[in-house]
């Protein structure tokens, strides 16, 4: 018997016929590549390629905004989210807007207003020259419509009910003329941040909690803007809106893309894929500031940055619940820990310079509303005082130095922190240096969502900060009673619990005070009353840190004018104002028109030499083994 | 063999055929019933998987009302209108018993925060998703595959070294970090290099259409699929190799050299199929992380999948989609153990029997 079968060598033929087609194949898709890239070398100025894509967009220039937060929903009853409600604020007139100098109430879809004389029912005059992008005339028909259906359609208060709540009747009395009834007076009417929309496209809609606006482009509105094309975390495209009133936007499209990682949305700022990158850190700001045709704002925020004590959570049935430190309900407790606090130190070396130190609850750039403590209420950086007040109050240290209380309790605290915030992390390092030396200890629980101990008010200092409308209404009001969850099991829209009879006071008579002179000066006593009880201490507010590039966008409005931010503004004026350079309005922009032609022949060339390397080295390695 | 063949030579021939035959048979049933019970197992786990998925992600701490309107002007009435449409104000067993009534007819529910169908949103994400990790696992399999076995086959030389060392060094590179390299120095460009790929997405939005949009997502496709092939190889590389080293000593292969096989056909024909097992488990476990894809690799790239759906589903949390998410990364990995399962007959008949 024999037992060596010879193994029949592979059928040679099929095989080598195979690469052979293969080669074939890529020599030819080599070649179709490679003119390509050489028509576009610098000696023949990529004519071809950019008159393609100019053709594409249809000429002009396009203003890209690097975006990362998800469109929850592009119907303006629905979304809550900052970057739907952006997009929101540029397709949709509402009544009223603010100012870009100074964030005073100016005319928008309404001209004038006024209230009756028992304050329960303003009037508004609708502008005649605002027209839906469809041809149809804006009117108050829709502004009724719209707030109507707000109020008897649940499902449509999702966005904005709040607006609503206090509304008896709305009525359309003619085209002009919009009349609002209210149950009680309510400061805030020249404040409806509510996108108006055309009753005759959306009294088609059915399930107003389901439909989303986002199936049929453009989507007819009266802003600066249309909303042109939407796809869901690639891009938002808008076109200006030739006939609105204020005058049409001078870019000739507004592309919102998406890049969910700050360092790439910046790397596309270096290259020019997008204009303007929103929300940099104090490193890559740092970075672009030295580079070429990139312009860093570093501008005064809207937000501020606080951290808020327990002041014993309760609920309106009166229940206590939580396990708050008691020693924080003592007032000396409260100053000593703040006078020991430095903020100088935590704006220069926290924020890197890129904050203003806080103290009153209103930042600065809402001018009428600001405010800050007199010299002799200011709780100044004194350490040295801190101990006083600690020793006076009757908190004596052991022998391990440490401050005890009357109870022989150690001052032992813990404060929330967000585990996603290295701002946090980093002042939580501070406080334990600052206090411990006080003889206070201090542990600080980092955590991904904050929100359950805070709700249920298990926690003693917690790391707080909200961003601030132009009116202050909202800010206030959750620093009231009124807004304690009713029961230990509920959840409120109380910000830290805080229930504090003269600050309520003062609420409800700002709250219906229509001379503005008047309620700015009720404001500023709140937040003198807030800043004594010590309960929410402003530390800073934090800068915007923005960049554009300056061969795109030539010009811009900031808001306030003079020192404000770009992206996340009051009204639309960023955007509507911006004014393309001559290079960008030409030939389109020279940065992102580039892939199609130079850049993807170059690729697939690269890859396709890759592809034949390692097919020869491959074939090489398989002749040498048979060799063998 | 004699070659005179006896009446009895003949019934035994038969005979064997017949035994052989029968065995056949026996086989083709064993296969059947390894199949059936393996079928059985998977459904069995997806039924576990929809039944988890709802308790699960009940214990992320946080309450989704709350968070979806943190911030926003919010009055009592709106949050339990909300909590009405969420179906989060009805008791917990009759939360569960909806969702499996609608989960067993199909129906993920609908989203919190993006307030459309869960279904809807995953299979506008998935294709994404598909492309991007798919791609990745086919180059990386195959890159591993091959760098495995030479590098096993030569083992100790200076290109198994190399190839160790260098596959070794990318896999504990993090992936959001070379993606940023790569990022910085193949899309914006650096000292000589021009930028030559885009910086992010899954295309450029100037309205391609046919061949040139294919051809503008693959060019998107570039620098995230190499991150994740490089980043991933060195996995397939170091099972193969290992699995290939233990065959070598195997007698086998004497014989097969003895048999005077050049080198090549010895490793190709005789070694590699059977060292190739292990890597065909993982490999299928790969596949199953596909439809997860890559939470990094996604954000660096802005690349549209499902990763940054998951991780903006965890932080409202936004239950039904993260329930939905899940069941369809266990569903992917069941299916694909699965079918890894009715392959082992056929790549090794021992398993099985």
């Amino acid at each position: 018997m024999v037992m060596v079968t010879k193994v029949p060598s592979r059928p040679a033929a099929p095989r080598r016929l195979l690469r052979l087609l293969l080669a074939t194949g890529v020599a030819a898709t080599a070649l179709s590549a490679v003119p390509q890239a050489a028509q576009a070398s610098p000696a023949a100025p990529a004519a071809p390629v950019a008159q393609a894509t100019a053709d594409a967009k249809s000429g002009g220039a396009t203003l890209t905004v690097a975006v990362s937060q998800s469109i929850d929903s592009l119907s303006p009853f629905l979304a809550q989210k900052l970057t739907s409600t952006s997009i929101h604020r540029l397709a949709y007139e509402y009544l009223t807007n603010y100012d870009a100098k100074d964030a005073r109430t100016i005319p928008g879809l309404a001209t004038a207003w006024s209230p009756s004389a028992d304050k329960l029912t303003w009037t508004y005059t609708i502008r005649e020259d605002s027209k839906w992008s469809d041809g149809k005339p804006a009117t108050a028909e829709d502004a009724a419509w719209t707030f109507n259906k707000m109020m008897t359609d649940p499902n449509a208060a999702t966005a904005n009910g709040s607006f609503t709540a206090n509304f008896k009747k709305v009525t359309a009395t003619d085209p002009r003329t919009l009349v609002i009834e209210l149950k009680k007076p309510q400061a805030t009417m020249t404040a409806l941040d509510v996108p108006i929309v055309p009753k005759h496209v959306w009294e088609k809609v059915g399930d107003f909690s389901k439909f989303n606006n986002d199936q049929q482009f453009p989507i007819v509105g009266n802003g600066p803007f249309v909303i042109t094309d939407f796809k869901v975390d690639q891009y938002i495209k808008l076109k200006p809106n030739k006939t609105f009133w204020r005058g049409a936007p001078q870019f000739d499209e507004l592309v919102f893309k998406y890049y969910k990682d700050g360092d790439a949305a910046v790397a596309a700022l270096q290259k020019g894929e997008v204009s303007f990158v929103p929300n940099l850190t104090p490193a890559q700001a740092a970075a672009l500031k030295s580079q070429k045709n990139i312009k860093v704002n570093d501008a005064p925020g809207r937000r501020f940055f606080a951290i808020a004590t327990n002041p014993g959570a309760r609920s309106q049935d009166g229940k206590t619940f939580g396990n708050g430190h008691k020693a924080l309900l003592d007032p000396a407790v409260r100053k000593a820990l703040f006078l020991a606090v430095d903020r100088t130190t935590i704006v220069d070396k926290v924020f890197q310079g890129h904050a203003v130190e806080g103290e009153g609850y209103i930042p600065p750039r809402f001018g009428s509303y600001f405010w800050k403590p007199e010299n002799a209420q200011k709780r100044a950086y004194d350490p040295a005082g801190a101990e006083k007040v600690l020793d006076a109050a009757g908190y004596r240290k052991n022998g391990e130095g440490k401050r005890v209380g009357k109870d022989g309790k150690a001052l032992d605290f813990r404060i929330l922190c967000h585990a996603t915030d290295p701002n946090d992390k980093a002042i939580g390092k501070y406080l334990q240096e600052w206090w411990g030396k006080l003889g206070i200890g201090l542990k600080v629980e980092c955590l991904d969502s904050v929100s359950d101990p805070w709700v249920k008010g298990d926690y003693d200092l917690a790391f707080d900060g909200w961003s601030v409308n132009p009116d202050p209404d909202y800010v206030l009001s959750i620093h009231t009673c009124g807004t304690l969850p009713a029961t230990p099991k509920d959840s409120g829209a109380t910000d830290n619990f805080i229930c504090d009879k003269e600050f309520d006071t003062l609420y409800a008579q700002q709250a219906v005070e229509y001379d503005a002179a008047k309620r700015a000066d009720l404001v500023k006593r709140m937040q003198s009353r807030l800043y004594d009880t010590g309960y929410m201490n402003i530390m800073a507010y934090p800068n915007a840190l923005e960049a554009y590039r300056t061969d795109q966008i030539k010009s811009i409005t900031t808001m306030p004018e003079a020192a404000g931010n770009l992206w996340g503004q009051d009204g639309y004026w960023s955007w509507w104002s911006a004014v393309p350079t001559a290079s960008a309005a030409s030939s389109g922009d020279s940065d992102d028109s580039s892939p199609t032609g130079l850049i993807l022949g170059v690729g697939a060339a690269a890859i396709i030499l890759v592809g034949v390397g390692v097919w020869a080295a491959r074939r090489r390695r398989t002749s040498a083994d048979d060799r063998e | 063999m004699t070659t005179a063949s006896t009446p009895a030579d003949v019934a035994r021939a038969e005979q064997a055929r017949a035994t052989d035959g029968a065995s056949r048979t026996g086989s083709s049933l064993g296969y059947l019933r390894h199949a059936a019970g393996k079928l059985g197992g998977a459904l069995v786990s997806l039924l576990a998987v929809l039944v988890t998925s709802f308790f699960l992600f009940r214990i992320i701490p946080g309450d989704p009302v709350k968070a979806m309107t943190h911030g926003v002007p919010t009055t009592a009435e709106q949050l339990a209108t909300l909590r009405r449409q969420f179906g989060l104000d009805l008791p917990l067993w009759q939360q569960f018993t909806d969702y499996c009534a609608k989960a067993l007819s199909g129906d993920l529910g609908t989203s919190f925060q993006f307030r459309a169908p869960v279904g809807e949103l995953i299979a506008e994400k998935l294709p994404a998703t598909l492309l991007l990790t798919g791609v990745a696992v086919v180059i990386y399999s195959a890159l591993g595959l091959w760098l495995g076995t030479r590098s096993a086959w030569r083992h100790g030389g200076l290109g198994d070294k190399l190839n160790t060392g260098i596959a070794l060094t990318l896999w504990s590179v993090p992936s959001f970090w070379l993606g940023l390299l790569l990022i910085i120095v193949f899309s914006v460009g650096m000292g000589p290099i021009p930028g030559l790929f885009p910086t992010g997405g899954m295309e450029s939005g100037t309205g391609e259409t046919g061949f040139a949009y294919v051809l503008d997502v693959a060019h998107h496709l570039v620098l995230p699929v190499v991150t994740l092939v490089a980043v991933g190889y060195a996995q397939t590389l170091l099972v193969m190799r290992s699995s290939l080293l233990d065959e070598m000593g195997g007698d086998y292969l004497t014989t097969a050299r003895a048999k005077g096989l050049r080198d090549d056909v010895v490793r190709r024909r005789h070694a590699v199929p059977n060292a190739l097992l292990p890597t065909v488990t993982m490999i299928f476990i790969n596949l199953g992380h596909v439809a997860a894809g890559s939470i990094l690799v996604e954000t660096v790239f802005s690349w549209p999948g499902l990763g940054g759906l998951f991780y903006q589903a965890l932080s409202v949390p936004d239950l039904p989609l993260v329930q939905g998410l899940f069941v369809v990364f266990a569903g992917a990995m069941i299916l694909m153990n699965l079918i890894a399962d009715l392959l082992y007959p056929l790549l090794d008949p021992r398993v099985g029997r």
